[in-house]
């Protein structure tokens, strides 16, 4: 069984407070960090670790930190983002609810590390009661001198603030939640300025996700060394993948980057294969904004390897025939699922959830919803089909903020892989109407 | 002072200019479109995406080109950038995408809009819109609101360039419309039943780029390119008095301020010269003002006579 | 499409529970000195706790006490899908329809409460006790389909679930 540094804990009995969870190791990082570590050094050892941006962009969250602009008088924060919203991924609301601090010690670590003073959690207003065993954990925190003046003789204050955001998928994007943070609507920010140099109320901000910050205390607690070894090339240590859709076993499920694809849909340890002995038709490995892979390209890449679960495998073929990690939301379909009406629903999802600020992101989601809604329900045309990916590339790239182009990338790759399944539709509506398209065949040379 | 090159042009500019800016600084046709950015109005800019252009080398320091196309109305030019606006192909691709987007909801009323004639999207619809549409989808409606009772709102029309938000963040005491709701379904309202009572209130509509925000003084009154525009003054104790009255015969029928050739209010004695309600609104009786002379338009609109002639012949597109 | 949202009648600020102020008082509290305006959204959900949903005179006293201007409030309200603008029953049934829940069954999840409640989504029962609204992704994503009703998360729902949980619902909302 695969080393697991996150949630190994999970499951003892009383592991949301803080006796139980001192006991078993916890607040280990803050200890060494503040007595024994300057706050460079716990920056070196993230970078060392090679730790990646878990929210889903993958940016290098060593580098990330060392963006920071420092100027002298004014004050930087650390904000979490626990807006968890992309469909497929509940690995955070998992961490937090199971181990809240676990959250709170990644979070004293890494302001001490950016000399961050004020500290928020903003998590979305949907995790209420998440937000309840948080504010406990924090009390406790406070109460045994983990939060607050001084902490731990070190002479280094924290506040540490947990607040709700109300129902926007966008305030995941870090700007956006800047914008929400100080009570206004989720709009994203233009760039630059970058949050690092002018973040939250105008300051130096840096905004990293929860499974970024909790998967720092076994970096500073074992090493960013020890953390790298784990993994493959420049996907080291491990990764929390939320498992959903038509698996016998869905759930949170922490694993080793580098663990093949085959292994984690169909092994004893992971997902135990397709529910209800079906066969595979379709996975989208990394949240609804990467591209979907067709059965063939799921456990194997183009060229005929192994596909495993790291950054780079994923991407393999590129956005030919590969996809991404992303925030590790693994999303997948059974041979009775409809790719067109599940195309559809997230064109739905990404349309409600647009700002509404940029003009491609506004107009473009909500047309190719409508465009989608007649594919599915029997009145599209074949022009639809290369209308959407007209669409689609005059979204693609043009918006404020990352959401246009996730909007169009599910799009884009359902047409790609499942073209025939979108014509069938077209030709054959009544049909489409009454049952499903069943498995696409691979190219023959594929 | 740094570098730019903008369409084979080299501008030399201050640190920290956009790239608009600096293409303005130049002047001529390699200057971006722009429905949302205002530079007398901070903050502005970003939302609409017609002003993106290519940015071919980055800076002398790090010339590698930019990925993605870029708001050059909130880009900062760097020393050594390359960037090409009408001469990229990409550009006028997406632009013409963007312009789509922009049309896809508007309700096309420009015979009954009051703004046509001066109205930017109607610009960029003709320099870049195709002959026909390809959405088949239901428009999106609004119903027309009276904000305040000489302002009056056509949701439909609106691109939601937020201009009129920053005059009434920036010029008002208090501001009482904002944009509602998200997505598809923003809107510029003031969410319940509210008038818009603020001496500056009338620049909402100097600021906006199309027809959503008139003027129910002038509202069906006549189309614009039938009046004579006059550069006039008047003392008046709330503004400079400093604006441009547009006659038929002997009579106002609209007061509103001086604007450049980007559409945006002039810059009088170090001033940005927004004019108050009573001079735009209540002063139509010409005793009242100065008249200078002619005020010479730029006469950039598609509805100008001698443009949409040349354009119409040389554009084999349209012919055919 | 008919997008209007017609404009609403303006009302007086309304007086909340002095439980709800304090409670208000202490989230305002977690921000800096000038800062309050970070804690609207916590204030709103508290409006929401005590009156069910968010009215207007609700809005106007918050912009009261966070010191800003009405529109503000009114524009952050309108842009979180949480908040609700209109009366709703005493449970408000938000069940998923994103992707993961959708190969899950959401689909036939909405369909059978509509059934059983006798209303379509977005309406209310005639006896006031529930509203079925449908929702994006909520983040359960490996234990639909489910739905969310006031803060709680009710996962891998069936129909005899379904069931159960209505009719607890209805008993708790008795008293």
């Amino acid at each position: 069984m695969a080393r697991k540094l996150l949630i190994e804990h999970a499951d003892v009995q009383g592991i949301a407070s803080y006796d139980v969870y001192r006991k078993h190791g916890g607040y280990a990082s803050v200890e060494k960090a503040l007595k024994t570590m300057s706050p460079d050094e716990v920056v070196e050892e993230v970078k060392k670790s090679g730790l990646r941006g878990r929210g889903g962009a993958g940016f290098p969250t060593g580098m990330k930190w060392s963006f920071l602009a420092k100027p002298e008088g004014v004050e930087r924060h650390l904000v979490c983002n626990a807006d968890e919203s992309e469909p497929g991924t509940f690995k955070d609301r998992y961490l937090m609810e199971k181990l809240p601090h676990l959250l709170i010690e990644g979070m004293i670590t890494s302001s001490y590390a950016l000399g961050a003073r004020r500290s928020y959690i903003y998590i979305r207003g949907e995790f209420m009661y998440v937000l309840r065993i948080l504010e406990k954990a924090i009390a406790e925190a406070y109460a045994n001198g983990m939060l607050g003046k001084n902490i731990l003789g070190s002479g280094y204050d924290l506040d540490l603030v947990v607040t709700p955001g109300g129902g926007a998928y966008i305030c995941g994007e870090e700007t956006a939640l800047l914008e929400s943070l100080e009570g206004k609507r989720g709009n994203p920010r233009m760039k630059p300025p970058f949050p690092a140099v002018k973040g939250l109320w105008g300051n130096p901000t840096v905004v990293n996700n929860v499974e970024s910050i909790a998967a720092v205390v076994p970096i500073v607690n074992e090493g960013g060394d020890a953390y790298a070894k784990i993994g493959i090339e420049r996907s080291t240590g491990t990764k929390l993948i939320s498992a959903s859709g038509n698996l016998v076993r869905p759930g949170v499920y922490e694993i080793e980057l580098g663990l093949s694809v085959e292994e984690f849909i169909y092994g004893d340890d992971y997902c135990r294969g397709i529910a209800n002995g079906k066969k595979l038709k379709a996975c989208i490995p990394g949240g609804s904004s990467v591209p979907i892979l067709p059965h063939y390209l799921v456990t194997k890449t183009a060229a005929g390897t192994d596909r495993l679960m790291t950054y780079e495998s994923l991407a393999d073929g590129g956005f030919a025939s590969g996809s991404m990690l992303g925030s590790g939301g693994f999303i997948v379909f059974d041979e009775d699922q409809c790719i067109v009406r599940n195309t559809w629903n997230f064109a739905r999802f990404y349309a409600h959830e647009s700002c509404g600020q940029c003009s491609p992101c506004r107009e473009g989601t909500g047309w190719m919803e409508k465009v989608l809604y007649r594919l599915e329900h029997g009145t599209g045309t074949l022009e639809d089909i290369s209308l959407l990916e007209e669409i689609n590339k005059k979204i693609e790239g043009n918006t404020i903020c990352p959401l246009g182009d996730a909007a169009a990338w599910p799009v884009a790759a359902a047409i790609r892989h499942f073209r025939d399944e979108f014509e069938w539709h077209v030709k054959s509506p009544q049909e489409a109407q009454s049952r499903n398209y069943g498995l696409i065949q691979a190219p023959l040379e594929a | 002072m740094i570098k730019v090159t903008i369409d084979d042009v080299e501008i030399e500019v201050a640190p920290g200019t956009t790239i608009l800016n600096a293409a303005r600084q130049a002047g001529g046709d390699l200057v971006p479109p722009a429905m949302c950015y205002y530079s007398k109005l901070p903050g502005t800019g970003g939302k609409c995406r017609t002003c993106l252009v290519e940015v071919a080398a980055g800076s002398t320091a790090d010339p590698r080109p930019m990925p993605k196309l870029v708001a050059s109305c909130s880009t900062p030019v760097m020393d050594g950038m390359i960037v090409k606006n009408k001469t990229s192909e990409r550009v006028h691709t997406n632009r013409g995408g963007v312009v789509e987007f922009l049309l896809v909801n508007h309700p096309l009323d420009c015979p009954i809009c009051d703004q046509a004639g001066e109205c930017h999207l109607q610009d960029l619809g003709y320099e870049h819109g195709s002959a026909k549409t390809r959405y088949r989808e239901e428009r999106r409606t609004f119903s027309p609101i009276d904000i305040g009772n000489k302002i009056k709102l056509h949701m439909n029309r609106c691109i939601l360039c937020y201009r009129c938000v920053a005059v009434a963040n920036q010029l008002t005491e208090k501001r009482v419309h904002g944009v509602l709701h998200r997505g598809e379904h923003a809107e510029i309202s003031t969410y319940i039943e509210n008038a818009i009572d603020n001496d500056f209130s009338g620049n909402m509509i100097d600021v906006c780029p199309v027809g959503a925000l008139t003027d129910k003084t002038f509202r069906f009154k006549s189309r614009v390119w039938f009046l004579k525009p006059y550069e006039a003054e008047c003392a008046c104790d709330k503004c400079s008095g400093k604006a441009v009255v547009w006659m038929f015969g002997n009579e106002i029928f609209r007061v509103t301020a001086r604007k450049d050739k980007y559409g945006e209010v002039e810059t009088i004695e170090d001033k940005t010269a927004w004019i108050c309600n009573d001079c735009r609104f209540d002063k139509k009786d010409p005793s009242k003002w100065n008249l200078i002379g002619p005020r010479k338009i730029d006469r950039h609109s598609v509805i100008s006579q001698g443009k949409y002639a040349t354009k119409n012949d040389n554009n084999p597109k349209l012919l055919s | 499409m008919k997008a209007d949202h017609p404009q609403a009648v303006n009302e007086a600020p309304i007086d909340f529970s002095a439980a709800t102020m304090t409670e208000m008082k202490r989230v305002i509290g977690l921000f800096p000195e000038g800062k309050q305006k970070s804690a609207i959204l916590s204030v709103l959900h508290l409006v929401q706790d005590e009156l069910g949903w968010v009215s207007v005179g609700a809005m106007n006293r918050v912009a009261q006490i966070l010191d800003i201007e009405p529109i503000e409030v009114y524009e952050v309200a309108t842009f979180y899908t949480m908040f609700h603008l209109d009366p709703v029953g005493k449970n408000v049934l938000e069940v998923c329809r994103t992707g993961p829940c959708q190969l899950v069954g959401s689909d036939d999840l909405i369909t059978y409460i509509e059934q059983k409640l006798d209303i379509k989504v977005g309406e209310t029962t005639k006896d006031g006790m529930f509203t079925l609204k449908t929702v994006e992704c909520l983040g359960a994503c490996g234990y639909g389909p489910m739905l969310m009703c006031k803060y709680h998360f009710y996962e891998r729902l069936t129909k005899e679930k379904v069931n159960e949980m209505l009719d607890a619902m209805r008993e708790a909302s008795k008293s």
